[in-house]
């Protein structure tokens, strides 16, 4: 496995993504000692025994990714399907519009020409429903007369995927305006989404009208064996893939510089969000702001006035490529980070829904249960496997940290395994997934996926020094270990990289780890650089008020964990 | 590799600056390529379509929308006046009569029989863009705008808030290190920029935008007080459409760091000259920085300039994270090997020289370039 990288060649001098690309295959034919580019510095295909790929494919972020404006006529409804199908495809929903947004119609029309997307999703209305909504929508369209952010002279595409009986309406208001593609609705009857024509169509669109833009795009279409597909969503592929293929829940998190990405399987319906403002270097203030101040102190050990705190993080985001150099530093970034990651599985948690506006045949049981249409997918009891990427994460000082910041975040319940995307391969194997499944999750598993290990925490009502599970542990050495976890600790056993072991959790009266209130349970997890960690910190985790029993408190739970470099 | 990419901010006295100047949609050009242009003279004009109304007549007259187009009183394209009716509706034995008036002056673009809505459009808005530049008109691009260049001083910002304003450089501070006070604000500061050191407390600001200051320039501000004059949180680094009478530029951060000396001493030989400042600041790709700018009247002609992007053993660098912010230094060397810092990081460092003498290891990421 090696990988190579070189900066973008899409602006001047060079003008041609293909540069670039050439460059950072260079860097791999030094790293792997094989010739991979001819003399006119094309890649040599097909491969021989010394020389050359079988396959390349290729990602794109290229001008900020894919910036799209969806509307929908209710935003519970068709706006949110609309909104899941943009997503899904890998885009940056800038602002999504329906008859129900509580903005007037002029205020609509002047958002919708402020925008300059790079391409708009029109949904709206079941199949034979009322018409007349959904030409609304395409009338604040009209009237707003929407330019493309990239290129004066070309015209906006406009995906269509709502009525089918509107249809013709929507052409003739249109008409001549945008360049509508019609596919399928993405709520044919309320009971039902379908996402992936429209998906389809604005990954395609996306292909043709965004990317021709880029400067060389079309010499690299030629180059590549698969369909160039903007990165978020080839990591979405991947993180569908992943689930399907091993029959689990996952939860992939992409944390940076701007933006925050979490994908999700749950119960085999998969989601994506991306929260366009909580990231770790430009859009940190934010994380700050959204968060609030005692909300990021809370994990900070470090005792610094709180202006100059605000101090340091705005200079970060003025300042986006340094790096902490003091400890106290890293210790900031990590709060921020602990909390940007919350807040976008909180985002996360209320988007993926089942479907809403949906009758349900309800029987007793469910009546008692309060089970209603738009609850939450994201069970964190049912969640198996948690896959972190972005800077923060996968560079993190030490994996210890890493493990701890996503615990901290996202506090998982019952069985949990962690792991990091170690060089940001999770794309490019989501396009090979496309053509070589096997291949992909092979190099998935193996190569790109660093292990961590697993958590243990139980869900109920934690009261410190109480004990709230015993384990034994069968595999993490010569002889079977004993765990008994109180309330308010972390501990950790180690269990390499490669191990498994079988757990046997008897959780205390009241306490559950998956199996229900003070069942046993019985669960083989593989391990990784930190082991097995032990959470009785309670959900959510319990602070102490005054700081310098916090300080000794969140000393104390690195600690146990491994996550300070002593000395 | 010895050398690291590190492009610091723009300080120069004797630059070719030049700008694009475009118009949002098409327009017109007033301008022609080779014509001197003044900063505050208009370089092209357009008109932004104006606003649309719709109006619901289907709705306002209880009819049915495929009815509507036959109870108009208007035709599509026709120019229309506020109040003027635009549709009617009479009830039986001419009863009952219901009229929709026009909200607004402007023209009837659309109607449509499935909605039953009447989309009206509002007079267009004139824009004009100046040249913000003192300069020499270089491209004409048809319709959409103009190339301006001129040989003169650009000082680059690390943030502002504010857009272009044009006024008179005023330095109110001795030293780059001393701290713009409210008393330090003249009487009279309209239409002055105002350049302090180190940096201005919030009354200072006030102060001088009350005494009618275009601009601030100082090293840095407190966080706080830069959400006081916003009214929010500043999250990232977009700005420039901030509705302030007094653009501020800060040229180096947040809390209390000097000016840089150059910075300070350049800004001081330009006093009483006139300049354009923007506060515009994008952190992304395609970075903005905000400016200071100071055209001269030499022609551009050949002036020929190279930006310096790498920086070797012997180069000036400012430290731009702790410990040291704000700190020139000299690079001393520049080990391939990763080395781990205190954070615990293994990355890749310079080792440099402080002012005083004494030897720092920092990560290559930590510092900016300075340019001689």
């Amino acid at each position: 496995m090696a990988r190579g990288e070189a900066p973008t060649t899409v602006e001047a001098p060079f003008d041609d993504v293909t540069v670039g690309v050439a460059n950072a295959v260079r860097e791999l034919e030094e790293v792997t000692g094989r010739r991979l580019l001819d003399e006119a510095g094309k890649l040599i295909r097909p491969a021989t025994d010394q020389e050359g790929v079988d396959v390349y494919v290729s990602t794109s972020s290229a001008g900020g990714g894919l910036q799209m404006l969806v509307m929908g006529v209710v935003r519970s409804m068709t706006a949110e399907s609309a909104q899941r199908a943009a997503l899904g495809a890998g885009a940056i929903v800038m602002d999504t519009i329906c008859s129900n947004d509580r903005r007037l119609p002029y205020q609509q029309i002047q958002r919708i020409r402020q925008l300059r997307p790079d391409m708009i999703l029109l949904a709206g209305g079941i199949d034979g429903g009322t018409v007349s909504h959904v030409a609304k929508l395409a009338e604040l369209v009209r009237a707003a007369r929407p330019t493309a952010r990239l290129g004066m002279g070309y015209r906006l595409p406009l995906v269509y995927a709502g009525n089918r009986l509107a249809v013709p309406v929507v052409r003739e208001i249109l008409n001549g305006l945008v360049d509508i593609h019609e596919v399928e609705n993405v709520r044919p009857v309320l009971e039902i989404e379908n996402l992936g024509p429209a998906r389809d169509a604005i990954h395609e669109l996306f292909m043709e009208h965004v990317m021709a833009q880029a400067p060389g795009y079309d010499k690299l279409k030629t180059m590549t064996d698969a369909p160039i597909m903007p990165t978020p969503g080839a990591v979405g592929k991947l993180v569908e893939i992943v689930a399907r293929e091993r029959g689990i829940s996952v939860l992939g998190v992409d944390i940076g510089g701007a933006t925050t990405d979490v994908f999700s399987v749950f119960r085999g319906k998969f989601n994506r969000t991306v929260s366009a403002n909580l990231g770790m270097s430009y859009s940190v203030g934010n994380v700050l702001t959204s968060a609030g101040y005692s909300n990021v102190a809370r994990w900070g050990w470090v005792d610094l006035p709180e202006q100059e705190i605000r101090n340091r993080v705005k200079n970060k985001i003025i300042r986006p490529t340094t790096i902490p150099q003091l400890l106290e530093d890293l210790v900031i970034e990590q709060a921020l980070a602990r909390e940007a990651l919350r807040l976008s599985l909180q985002q996360h948690k209320e988007f993926a829904t089942t479907l809403k506006g949906v009758q349900m045949r309800r029987t007793v049981a469910d009546a008692f249960a309060q089970t209603s249409s738009g609850q939450t997918l994201v069970n964190m009891m049912e969640l198996d496997l948690i896959i972190g990427s972005g800077g923060v994460l996968s560079h993190a000082p030490l994996r210890e940290q890493a493990a701890l910041m996503m615990i901290d975040a996202f506090e998982p319940l019952g069985v949990t395994q962690l792991a990091v995307d170690s060089i940001f391969m999770m794309p490019h194997l989501g396009v090979l997934g496309e053509l070589a499944p096997e291949a992909a999750m092979e190099v998935f598993w193996r190569d790109c996926l660093v292990p961590l290990g697993a958590v243990v925490a139980p869900a109920g009502r934690m009261k410190p020094g109480r004990v709230l599970l015993e384990a034994r542990i069968e595999g993490a050495g010569e002889a079977p270990q004993h765990v008994v976890l109180r309330g308010g600790e972390l501990l950790r056993v180690e269990l390499p990289e490669g191990a498994e072991a079988k757990l046997v959790i008897e959780p205390a009266r009241g306490m559950d780890v998956g199996a229900g209130r003070g069942r046993r349970l019985e669960r083989r997890v593989w391990g990784g650089k930190v082991g097995i960690v032990f959470d009785g910190r309670g959900r959510p985790i319990q602070f102490a008020s005054d700081f310098k029993q916090r300080r000794e408190q969140l000393l104390a739970w690195a600690r146990a964990i491994g996550a300070l470099r002593e000395g | 590799m010895a050398h690291a990419y590190t492009p610091g901010l723009l300080v120069r006295e004797r630059a070719v600056i030049r700008k694009r100047r475009m118009l949002p949609i098409r327009g017109q050009v007033l301008v022609r390529t080779g014509d001197r242009v003044r900063a505050q003279q208009i370089v092209a004009r357009a008109e932004l379509p104006g606003n649309v109304q719709l109006v619901n007549i289907a709705h306002h007259l209880g009819i049915e929308p495929a009815d509507v187009p036959a109870k108009l009183k208007v035709q599509v394209g026709e120019r229309i006046q506020r109040g003027q009716p635009l549709a009617e509706n009479v009830g039986l034995f001419g009863l009952f009569r219901s009229v929709v008036s026009s909200p607004c002056d402007g023209e009837v673009e659309a109607v449509s029989a499935v909605t039953g809505q009447l989309i009206l459009r509002e007079p267009n808005i004139p824009l004009e863009l100046t040249a913000y530049l003192s300069g020499e008109v270089v491209d004409v691009i048809e319709d959409e705008g103009v190339e301006l260049a001129a040989v003169g001083t650009i000082v680059q910002g690390i943030l502002g808030v504010g857009g272009e304003k044009f006024g008179r450089l005023a330095v109110v501070v001795k030293s780059p290190t001393e701290e713009l006070r409210p008393e330090d604000v003249p009487a009279d500061a309209k239409g002055l920029i105002l350049v302090g050191g180190q940096r201005a407390s919030l009354s200072a600001y006030r102060v001088a935008a009350e005494r009618g200051a275009v601009g601030v320039v100082v090293g840095s501000f407190d966080d706080a007080d830069l959400s006081q004059i916003l009214g929010y949180d500043l999250g990232i680094a977009i700005t420039g459409g901030e509705d302030i009478p007094t653009t501020l530029i800060l040229t180096e951060g947040f809390g209390r760091l000097a000016m840089a000396e150059r910075t300070f001493a350049l800004l001081k030989k330009l006093e009483g000259r006139e300049a354009s400042i923007n506060g515009a600041t994008q952190i992304r790709a395609g970075v903005i920085r905000p400016e200071i700018i100071v055209s001269s009247d030499e022609a551009v002609g050949e002036l020929r300039q190279e930006t310096i992007t790498e920086t070797r053993v012997g180069s000036l660098v400012r430290i731009i994270r702790e410990p040291h912010f704000g700190t020139l230094a000299r690079i001393k060397a520049l080990p391939s090997e990763p080395v781990v810092i205190e954070s615990g990081a293994t990355v890749r460092v310079m080792v440099v020289e402080l002012p005083d003498g004494r030897e720092h290891i920092l990560p290559r990421a930590n510092v900016e370039l300075i340019e001689l």
